[in-house]
C-alpha cells in the first residue's frame, strides 16, 4: 500500500509500515493516524516523538514491554503503564505508535 | 591479476592461500569480511608482511569504515581504496581472481 | 519431551553464541534479531561473543559506505529487554588485538576456560 501526501506518493508495506524512515514527515504522522482512527493530541505526540528518539538512539522499534518500561522511565509511571498506552493507542501501542513514528514494526513483537 | 579477498582470515585460510598462491606482480584487494586481514594487531599481519616485496596490497575503506577500523592501524604498505580505486585496479590489472 | 517443556513457569537458560562477523553475512543481525524475540519469553538468556563474532561489538561502525544498515547501536538496547548477561571472551579479543576499551557496550570479558563453565550449564545453546 502507500499513502499520498501533498501530490507525492509514500510506500508503505501490506500492514502500513512505511518503507523509508526518510519520507517520514508530522503531517505525514497524522495521515497515517486518520487511517489508524486516531486524531493525534499533545499526549499522541509525546509518545510517538519518545518512540522516534528510541529508533535513533537504538536503530529498532522497541516491543511493548521495552516501550512501557522506557516511558516509565522517561515519563513517569501513570504514563508508563500499558493503559495508558492503550487508552491513546488502542489497536496496540507498539504497533500502532511505531506506524505513525514512521518506524518498522517493533522487534520483538509476538 | 588482481587477487580480492573477502574472508576473514580468522575464519576462513582463504587470504591464506591467496597468499600462498598468488604470483609476484599481482595485487591483493581486501574487501567485506576479508579487511580484518589488513589489522596490524591481527595474525595475518605476519603473512602479509612476508610477501610485501612482490604483491601490492589494498583494502576497501567503505568496508573498514562499516566495520569499525577506520582508526585502527593496518599493516604497513596497505593502501586504502574507495569503490573507484577498485575500478581502476580492475581496469589495471585485466585479470581478476576472486578467492571466496 | 518432558512435561515441564511446556510449562511457562519453567524458566530456562538460553545462550546465543555469536561467532561471525557483522556485514560480511546475515548471521550476526539475525543472531540479534533471535535474542530481542527470545527477551519476550522471560527467560534467561545470555549472549556470547567469541572468535569474529566479536567485532559485532567494535565501537565506531560507519556503514553508509557499504549500504548496509548499522546494527550495532542496537546491542546497546539489549539491557532494556532486560538481556544483561554479554559475555566475550577474552582469547577472542586478544586474537584480534581488541581490548574492553573498543567495544561498545559493558560486557564480562571471560576466559575461555570461565565460558566453558557457564555454557556447560545451558538448557539451550544456539550458535551461529
Amino acid at each position: 500500500m502507500a499513502y499520498q501526501l501533498n501530490g507525492t506518493t509514500v510506500e508503505a508495506d501490506e500492514e502500513g509500515y512505511i518503507t523509508d524512515i526518510s519520507q517520514w514527515s508530522k503531517e505525514l504522522a497524522v495521515l497515517i493516524a486518520e487511517d489508524e482512527k486516531i486524531e493525534m493530541s499533545d499526549d499522541h505526540w509525546e509518545v510517538v516523538n519518545f518512540l522516534r528518539d528510541y529508533y535513533e538512539e537504538y536503530q529498532i522499534a522497541p516491543a511493548i514491554r521495552v516501550l512501557t518500561k522506557a516511558v516509565k522511565k522517561s515519563m513517569g509511571p501513570e504514563k508508563g503503564n500499558s493503559q495508558y498506552l492503550y487508552e491513546l493507542f488502542p489497536y496496540g501501542p507498539a504497533k500502532q505508535a511505531c506506524k505513525i513514528a514512521g518506524l518498522p514494526k517493533p522487534t520483538g513483537c509476538i | 591479476m588482481l587477487h580480492t579477498v573477502n574472508k576473514s582470515p580468522l575464519e576462513r585460510n582463504t587470504l591464506e592461500s591467496c597468499l600462498r598462491l598468488a604470483a609476484k606482480g599481482s595485487a591483493i584487494l581486501l574487501i567485506e569480511d576479508g579487511v580484518y586481514g589488513a589489522l596490524a594487531a591481527g595474525q595475518a599481519a605476519k603473512e602479509i608482511g612476508k610477501r610485501k616485496a612482490d604483491l601490492k596490497f589494498y583494502a576497501l575503506g567503505p568496508d573498514l569504515a562499516a566495520r569499525g577500523l577506520s582508526e585502527s592501524p593496518l599493516v604497513d604498505g596497505i593502501e586504502i581504496v574507495d569503490y573507484e580505486g577498485f575500478v581502476d585496479l580492475a581496469a589495471e590489472y585485466e585479470a581478476h581472481q576472486a578467492w571466496l | 519431551m518432558e512435561e515441564d517443556d511446556f510449562n511457562p513457569e519453567v524458566v530456562k537458560r538460553f545462550m546465543f553464541v555469536n561467532r561471525k562477523a557483522p556485514y560480511g553475512t546475515v548471521y550476526a543481525l539475525e543472531s540479534l534479531e533471535t535474542v530481542l524475540i527470545s527477551a519476550a519469553f522471560d527467560q534467561d538468556v545470555s549472549v556470547v561473543f567469541a572468535d569474529d563474532g566479536v567485532f559485532q561489538l567494535k565501537k565506531g561502525q560507519d556503514t553508509p559506505g557499504i549500504n548496509m544498515k548499522n546494527f550495532s547501536p542496537t546491542f546497546r538496547a539489549l539491557d532494556g529487554y532486560d538481556v544483561e548477561k554479554l559475555y566475550v571472551e577474552k582469547e577472542s579479543l586478544e586474537a584480534r588485538g581488541l581490548t574492553e576499551d573498543d567495544l561498545l557496550v559493558d560486557v564480562e570479558v571471560l576466559s575461555s576456560k570461565e565460558l566453558s563453565k557457564i555454557m556447560a550449564a545451558q538448557d539451550v545453546v544456539i550458535s551461529n
